[in-house]
């Protein structure tokens, strides 16, 4: 009976670790429920868009434990997207992202601090234009539950701001746009 | 000078359109080297591009016109003191100047239309989009525009050299035919 009921308590104890319980999610690229956006000063008197594509990333999650969770995410630098091809092909290049010579930009989380609640500061490598910088990411928990056709989904908004000549992006395009905002919004499907 | 060509000499629009090509193939080769290096806070950043497109459409209109020419007018005979191999050489080199003029303009065009704008041409009117959304279109277009270009230019420094050979060692009639100087009838 006792051994009974230390065994209980010894795998309860498992379960109940963050390690055990963290769930894995794919962030839904199939399904297009994830974006990475960016947003850039124009000349100071407006904002650009622009968009990556092509992307793929996992993260895992636990709502009890928040820091234990990590998120890895990999991009073709050639999906970007500013609704404006000319614009695109000299963003491709080497005046900005030389997306030739570094086709992939990569975020690793290396540690994950809880702000509040439904928030975070995620730590991490992030590795664009050949260049690997830590960077923190803001993020907030948007929701999570079944979904309809029989999985789970999570989701998330993750906010940076990056300065362009820390990745090594040497155009000048005037002092209100030496930095770009990125956003990374993310539905993930438990696997 | 008379209009047309004959059978021994170009007439004023065959001479007209080669040199206004010329110029024009090259000031187009500087400027777009010179426009892709400007900064953003240039005044030529915007300018200098759609001075750019402009004049490449105009070329595809001069280029159109002179392939229209050369099937209304005939061409004027080789001349008798050119060899098989010349006239061989001279007619491949004059084709690959056509194939790459025309390359360069319609991969310039092919840039600028990738997500469906038209070119507009002095801000006068606009050459509509007629292919888009390839993949890579504007990655793919602007690598062959690059390249070509820089193929036309030697090239068209080769047909220079080659027409300075035919003055200067030669001594026949092949440049001052082109320049206008018809020879004696």
């Amino acid at each position: 009976m006792i051994k009974k009921t230390l065994a209980a308590l010894l795998l309860g104890s498992v379960l109940s670790s963050g390690a055990a319980l963290a769930a894995d999610y794919v962030i839904d690229q199939e399904g297009q429920h994830a974006f990475v956006n960016f947003k850039i000063s124009h000349l100071g008197y407006s904002w650009l868009y622009g968009t990556f594509k092509d992307f793929e990333g996992t993260f895992s999650y636990d709502q009890e434990q928040p820091e234990a969770s990590n998120v890895n995410v990999t991009l073709r630098t050639a999906s970007l997207d500013s609704n404006h091809a000319e614009r695109d092909k000299h963003l491709r290049g080497a005046d900005y992202l030389n997306t030739s010579k570094h086709p992939k930009a990569t975020f690793a989380s290396t540690r994950v601090l809880s702000t509040g609640e439904g928030t975070a500061d995620i730590i991490g490598d992030l590795t664009l234009n050949g260049v690997t910088k830590e960077v923190l990411i803001h993020a907030e928990f948007i929701g999570e539950g079944n979904d309809p056709w029989g999985g789970y989904r999570a989701g998330f908004e993750g906010k940076t701001t990056l300065q362009l000549a820390d990745f090594g992006i040497k155009a000048n395009l005037g002092p209100a746009s030496e930095s770009v905002e990125l956003t990374l919004s993310v539905e993930g499907v438990r696997q | 000078m008379q209009w047309r060509n004959s059978s021994n000499q170009y007439g004023l629009v065959s001479v007209a359109i080669h040199w206004l090509v010329a110029v024009a193939v090259f000031s187009l080769f500087a400027l777009g080297l010179w426009m892709t290096d400007l900064t953003y806070y240039s005044e030529w950043y915007r300018t200098a591009p759609a001075l750019h497109k402009s004049i490449g459409v105009t070329v595809f209109a001069l280029m159109l016109l002179r392939v229209l020419w050369r099937l209304w007018t005939p061409m004027p005979a080789a001349l008798s003191s050119h060899s098989a191999r010349v006239r061989l050489l001279s007619r491949l080199g004059h084709g690959l100047l056509y194939v790459g003029i025309f390359t360069v303009l319609l991969s310039g065009y092919l840039i600028s239309t990738t997500e469906g704008r038209g070119v507009s041409v002095f801000g006068l009117f606009e050459i509509p989009a007629m292919l888009s959304g390839l993949p890579n279109q504007a990655d793919i277009a602007g690598a062959i525009h690059l390249y070509v270009a820089w193929g036309l230019i030697i090239f068209a420094g080769l047909h220079a050299l080659a027409a300075v050979k035919h003055h200067v060692f030669d001594r026949d009639e092949t440049l001052k035919r082109i320049v206008g100087c018809a020879p004696k009838q």
